[in-house]
């Protein structure tokens, strides 16, 4: 963010769409970039943090981040097509220029998450954020202990960055376990159950000196995080980011404020503990 | 903090003259209420006048308001908007602290160019007032101000005790300096402490807040918030008339047959089903019984962030305005466990 006090801070500012792809049937990749070239290189965030996208006429969402700052010069978003803005990016064409402002919210700590074991686990477009973490973790591999990456859809065809995540499954640096609760292809050629099946394969890990960071739907929160109790891992140290409705992205709309927290500058990553004691949070 | 005085009758010829610096505005009766209204006659200013139907803050947030233009190009520009020079005359302390609580959320993070333009062009001028029954800045601490306005007047019998709190406050009494003496007694002193325990007698309804932040954190699984949502009609009317709620809705309006349009936004409230509602379906605050918990919350809790100060200042607009006849002073009532009178 640049920070100057008298810039209107809801000025969207352009960026091109460089490349874009679906996913899976409702989820689309977009690759975008400043027209401003010294700004596509200088522009910082960290994993976690989202922004907010702008289609003038229609109205502005927020969405995460999936890319990571070690790579600079394009921000990759994951979209899903669910309501007006979605639809408009929907209709978008490469080179399209759309209107973007951030990176907002805290992002993970990842100066803290250093020097630690680290648990990923994802659920359907959970692998919108936590892709990001994933690629910023692999990038500084030295900063950090063992990796596990657990990733769970519904069924293959559904399953977000699968390509991707194959090849991760070649690295020998990190552990990446997919899961599909259901094979509808008879191909599928990782394991079937939900992502809470994966965590007997987890093993040697430090848990008093471990992070998990979890991102999914809402239903899937307390059996995750059950897990990573069960696993020992303290509750500060188990990191979820949270969706919520926002306008501003900036601390004055309201809509994404969560007990006496705004999400969008608090959040929205909050820990195990946040969840007990602030309510409502999941 | 400078003090200086002025003798009652002069205070129309002051207002007169301030005419002249920028526009004033001030409460002026509307049937038997009262609104902030732009001053031609300043004998239509009312000296009186307790709760105005919307508080000061519809000067600094605008109940609609352009953010950005745009082309669907997506090419984007600040707004161009003249804002005047405003004197705002009549505000009273709880009023003035409620700005304070909006500064805090428009002016500490991501500082806000459109609410900051506003508040750097208007003078305050505050004014002390005497509590009527529906008044509760005295249990919230909020009937005493320190910061946050250029001048404040103390209505003392026959004169007013000025306190000028600011650069451009002491400018405004140097314009017509020949009004003010800045010579204040001993006797003025007395004066001024038994208006005070005077004025602190005059309280109707006053509670103990001490401890309700943790009052509400205890009552999160009350049965209350049950009853109220039976109640409670989502109408919104509580924030649109409350000094610190500061929320906002936006909306893309594109001129017909044009290429060119404007993003507003405009004042949304959390008592309305669809405030937490994302894109997909999921509503975070389905229940109108979560909706009232959570704007209990930042009145009488904390608001800003976790461990913000209640938000509450007293003014009493939801007494006067509810019609379902929800308010702070009746859910203090039955969270400190009193009867309930409705």
């Amino acid at each position: 963010m640049r920070e100057n006090a008298e810039r209107n801070p809801l000025m969207p500012e352009p960026m091109r769409i460089v490349r874009k792809y679906d996913l899976t049937e409702s989820v689309r990749f977009f690759q975008v970039r400043p027209l401003d070239t010294q700004r596509a290189l200088t522009l910082n965030y960290k994993p976690g943090q989202f922004m907010m996208i702008s289609l003038a006429g229609v109205g502005e969402a927020p969405f995460s981040i999936s890319s990571s700052p070690s790579r600079p010069g394009l921000l990759e978003f994951c979209i899903r097509r669910t309501g007006k803005v979605t639809d408009a990016i929907f209709g978008l064409k490469e080179n399209a220029i759309i209107g973007v402002r951030g990176p907002y919210g805290n992002g993970f700590p990842f100066e803290k998450m250093e020097g630690h074991d680290i648990i990923i686990v994802v659920g359907g477009l959970g692998a919108a954020p936590l892709r990001s973490l994933v690629l910023y973790a692999l990038d500084n591999r030295d900063s950090f202990g063992k990796v596990y990456y657990l990733h769970g859809a519904r069924k293959p065809s559904e399953m977000l960055f699968r390509e991707e995540s194959f090849e991760l499954m070649q690295r020998d640096d990190l552990i990446c376990l997919l899961t599909v609760d259901e094979d509808d292809t008879g191909t599928w050629p990782c394991y079937k159950g939900v992502v809470t099946d994966l965590f007997k394969y987890i093993e040697d890990i430090d848990p008093e000196n471990t992070y998990a960071a979890v991102c999914g739907p809402p239903v899937m929160y307390r059996f995750v995080i059950d897990e990573l109790v069960k696993l020992g891992i303290p509750k500060h140290q188990i990191l979820m980011t949270l969706e919520r409705r926002m306008h501003c992205g900036i601390g004055k709309c309201g809509h994404c404020i969560i007990g006496s927290v705004y999400t969008c500058l608090d959040g929205p990553v909050f820990n195990y503990w946040d969840v007990l004691h602030m309510k409502d949070l999941i | 903090m400078r003090v200086f005085k002025m003798r009652k009758e002069d205070l129309r010829e002051y207002l007169e003259s301030l005419k002249k610096v920028g526009e004033l505005w001030a409460p002026v009766r509307k049937g038997d209420k009262f609104v902030y209204d732009k001053i031609d006659d300043v004998d239509k200013v009312e000296l009186k006048a307790l709760r105005t139907i919307l508080p000061p803050k519809k000067f600094f947030i605008p109940q609609r308001n352009t953010v950005l233009k745009y082309r669907l190009n997506n090419e984007y520009a600040d707004p161009v908007e003249e804002v005047p020079f405003r004197i705002l005359f009549g505000l009273h302390p709880c009023d003035i602290n409620g700005l304070l609580i909006l500064d805090r959320i428009y002016l500490e993070r991501f500082p806000d160019p459109l609410y900051k333009k506003r508040r750097e062009n208007t003078a305050i001028i505050g004014l002390s007032c005497v509590p009527d029954e529906k008044c509760l800045g005295k249990s919230t601490n909020t009937h005493y101000v320190e910061e946050g306005f250029d001048i404040a007047l103390t209505d003392l019998d026959d004169k007013y005790l000025v306190w000028v709190s600011s650069s451009l406050g002491d400018d405004l009494v140097r314009y017509r300096i020949d009004l003010f003496d800045e010579n204040i007694t001993e006797d003025d002193m007395k004066q001024y402490v038994s208006w005070r325990n005077w004025r602190d007698s005059q309280y109707k309804l006053y509670y103990d807040l001490t401890g309700m932040p943790d009052i509400m954190v205890l009552s999160w699984d009350s049965p209350l918030w049950e009853e109220l949502a039976d109640d409670c009609l989502s109408c919104g009317m509580c924030s649109m008339v409350c000094p610190t709620c500061p929320c906002y809705n936006v909306k893309d309006i594109t001129e017909l047959s044009s290429d060119e349009g404007e993003r507003i936004r405009y004042w949304d409230s959390c008592m309305y089903r669809e405030f937490a509602l994302v894109a997909g379906g999921h509503n975070f605050r389905e229940a109108r019984a979560e909706r009232i918990k959570l704007w209990y919350t930042h009145k009488l809790k904390s608001f800003g962030h976790e461990f913000g100060k209640p938000a509450c200042v007293g003014c009493g607009r939801c007494i006067d305005t509810c019609p379902a006849d929800i308010n702070v002073a009746r859910v203090i009532k039955a969270l400190k466990g009193e009867e309930v009178k409705v």
